[in-house]
């Protein structure tokens, strides 16, 4: 099927329904690096008209990867609900736009609709909302999971404390951990990202982690962000697994790319299910992602890469993750080229995630090539924190010395739970005022008795060995 | 936090942690340090790389030198098409096919800027003198030096040379504290189409990370490995001796904890 229209006499036409998605974007480098982006503003907006006259439910009919030739699309297929999408099946994608933003759309809706909804219908309503309208919807939407602790509830913002260190040296991100913990964070997870891929580091980490969360009885959950085979040997070997992490996109080439499939992750979701460490749930699973990522691994079927990142949400959904986050501009420029368009990219994906079902987190993120700094990210934490993002990074100082990025701080998170009047996962709030790190109103102390043995257990004493 | 506290801490780790608060927030002091990283970083993605210094260093080391070029000629073009850093430009395709070898070449090795040219002028070198004196035995294709590559120009690299594996070292993008780390990435049967899934990694290389003594031992055992297997990538699990060193020893940590 191919679309055209005229606006003011001029003709616009686009051959199929990826081109018409594609040039539909806002724009973004990634988008021109494929030669998918519109050639000029007004093709980008002659697009979205077109678009939003497009009824939702074409996109059940006009796939845009086949389904004999990839498993996600036939995952996105097989797994939709006909009846859930019934409120919306007669709604163009314009008038779907409208219907979200209406007053009677709640979350209850929105969490019925969730199974009726594929991720390319998603991915076109976004490209015609305004980013205040990514905002307000998403911030209707509420997706809790749980595992020690309950996450996503309205009013709470959540941690991941991420304590990397370029040589997985234990004493190092153990520093890291108590600084975190000490400044309120890692209820979302304290979840390292190791230097070197290996079995040996990854029992080793979880080992670290596993006695401190035993040890102060800590209502959190741990990962080691290896290749899931490599979580996978770990769980062989007896190591202390809480949840099973995997980075994951919107093809069956893309995630081969990854060295992954749906059958592999289903073997770690089982895995994992079957060690029963969650003690409030069974949402075991971690998943990342990023616009950009099909497309570099050559795997993105001429589709635009925040179609193809939609899609890697219904690879997540398909596990009942706990954790998903978008790591919006660790890719680079040549995907996301400034902080315009990482601040775009974060609020669509944050907003895809949510409407699909999914406890969205997103690392606010950007790398030293990017032109973008702090202040974009301070923007993008401030509007994902009024979306009702579930939970961002904390990073000592927005500094990931191993992945060599800025991502946001614990001071970040607490600036953000002052300024919208957010607080951490109820269980974790509660262990820090019992265990004296916060007080009520949820200001740090200043001379916490908290883990006051923790540095010497964890053996950082003062003077060098 | 006391003073004692973060000092403990600090010594641990070049992590911006125990940086004090002003409320919830960071100190001024906290604020500009970042800010004066940040910069530096800047200042160092935009350095140039000196192709020419670097293959007089390297002839020193006793193997042939041979300098190829990328389809990016430029910085800019390079940041922003990653495709054009992957592709061997046709006048490099011709010269490295001139010197395929009979019985074929074991190893192409290959130094590039990639995203800092800092840390292949400091890292390269250093490591390529450790590297080299593990790989006795192996043929090995004359050194190249391209500038402006991806991770994937080793296919290409090592397909024109008609190499059997292929080991490319380049500058990873520039961290805060870090504008000089590089990162050797090796893939067995480099060809055109090969994914990052068939390729092995050992990253953060430079004296305050990986020094290049302890990665040199680390990437010879996973090329060993990747020719005995015939095989790299995921599959290809990393259980060098060498690679447990930085680390401490768990079971006795796990007793201090416990």
């Amino acid at each position: 099927m191919s679309w055209t229209i005229t606006l003011a006499g001029r003709s616009h036409h686009f051959r199929d329904l990826r081109t018409l998605m594609a040039k539909a974007t806002p724009h973004r480098s990634g988008d021109t690096l494929a030669g998918l982006a519109a050639e000029s503003a007004e093709e980008r907006v002659a697009a979205q008209y077109l678009l939003a006259d497009l009824p939702l439910r074409h996109f059940l009919e006009e796939l845009l990867v086949p389904y004999e030739d990839d498993e996600v699309t036939r995952l996105i297929l097989d797994r939709h609900d006909a009846a859930a999408f019934a409120p919306v099946s007669g709604l163009s994608v314009g008038e779907f736009r409208d219907w979200l933003l209406a007053y009677e759309t709640d979350a209850t809706k929105l969490r019925a609709l969730a199974p009726g909804l594929t991720p390319e219908m998603v991915a076109a309503v976004s490209k015609i909302m305004a980013n205040q309208d990514l905002i307000l919807v998403a911030s209707k939407c509420e997706v809790i999971s749980r595992f020690r602790n309950t996450l996503g509830q309205r009013g709470r913002l959540s941690v991941r404390l991420q304590p990397n260190h370029p040589t997985d040296d234990l004493r190092g991100i153990a520093a890291s951990m108590l600084d975190g913990l000490l400044m309120g964070c890692g209820d979302a997870v304290i979840g390292i990202n190791p230097a070197t891929d290996q079995v040996t580091t990854t029992c080793s980490l979880l080992h670290l982690m596993d006695e401190l969360i035993s040890r102060y009885e800590i209502p959190t959950q741990s990962c080691v962000l290896a290749h899931v085979t490599t979580q996978l040997r770990a769980i062989e070997q007896g190591a202390a697994v809480d949840l099973v992490f995997q980075s994951i996109a919107g093809s069956q080439a893309a995630n081969k790319s990854f060295g992954i499939d749906l059958a592999l992750l289903r073997e770690a979701n089982e895995a994992a299910l079957s060690l029963k460490r969650g003690t409030v749930g069974t949402n075991v699973m971690y998943f990342e992602t990023g616009q950009g990522s099909a497309l570099s691994a050559n795997a993105h079927h001429g589709i635009d890469q925040q179609t193809m990142e939609a899609r890697a949400y219904a690879v997540a959904r398909e596990f009942s993750p706990l954790l998903v986050n978008t790591v919006v501009g660790f890719i680079g420029p040549e995907y996301l080229f400034d902080g315009k368009q990482i601040i775009r990219a974060g609020l669509e994906d944050h907003f895809c995630g949510k409407l699909l079902g999914l406890p969205m987190g997103c690392d606010v993120c950007y790398t030293n090539h990017a032109e973008a700094d702090q202040d974009d990210m301070d923007n993008l934490l401030t509007l994902l924190g009024v979306a009702g993002c579930n939970y961002i990074m904390g990073v000592p100082g927005a500094d990931d010395i191993m992945l060599g990025y800025q991502s946001t701080s614990f001071h970040d998170a607490h600036y953000l739970r002052q300024v919208l009047g957010k607080r951490p996962a109820p269980e974790f709030e509660a262990w820090l005022e019992k265990v004296g790190v916060a007080d009520r109103a949820g200001h740090l102390r200043d001379n916490p008795l908290a883990l006051a043995d923790a540095p010497l257990a964890l053996g950082l004493h003062t003077t060098q060995p | 936090m006391s003073e004692e506290l973060q000092a403990s801490l600090r010594q641990w780790t070049d992590a911006r942690v125990a940086l004090g608060r002003a409320g919830g927030s960071v100190i001024h002091r906290s604020l500009l340090d970042f800010r004066l990283s940040h910069a530096r970083a800047r200042d160092a993605v935009h350095l140039p790389f000196d192709a020419a210094a670097m293959a007089v260093e390297l002839e020193a080391l006793g193997q042939p030198v041979l300098l190829a070029s990328s389809q990016a000629t430029d910085r800019a073009t390079y940041l922003q098409r990653p495709d054009l850093g992957r592709q061997l430009s046709e006048e490099s395709r011709a010269t490295l096919g001139g010197v395929r070898s009979d019985q074929g070449y074991d190893l192409a090795i290959i130094l590039s800027d990639g995203l800092s040219a800092e840390a292949a002028h400091r890292q390269g070198p250093p490591l390529l003198r450790a590297l080299l004196p593990l790989l006795a035995g192996w043929r090995l294709a004359p050194l190249i030096i391209a500038p402006f590559a991806r991770v994937a120009l080793q296919d290409e690299i090592g397909e024109a040379l008609g190499a059997r594996a292929a080991l490319i070292l380049l500058g990873e993008r520039p961290g805060l504290g870090s504008a000089d780390s590089l990162g050797a990435y090796l893939v067995h049967s480099p060809r055109a189409g090969n994914t990052d899934a068939e390729r092995n990694c050992v990253s953060n290389i430079r004296p305050a990370g990986l020094p290049a003594e302890a990665a040199a031992p680390r990437i010879a055992w996973l090329l060993g490995e990747a020719r005995r297997l015939g095989f790299s990538g995921v599959d290809l699990k990393d259980h060098s001796a060498s690679a447990s060193t930085p680390i401490l020893d768990t079971t006795s940590l796990g007793d201090r904890l416990t």
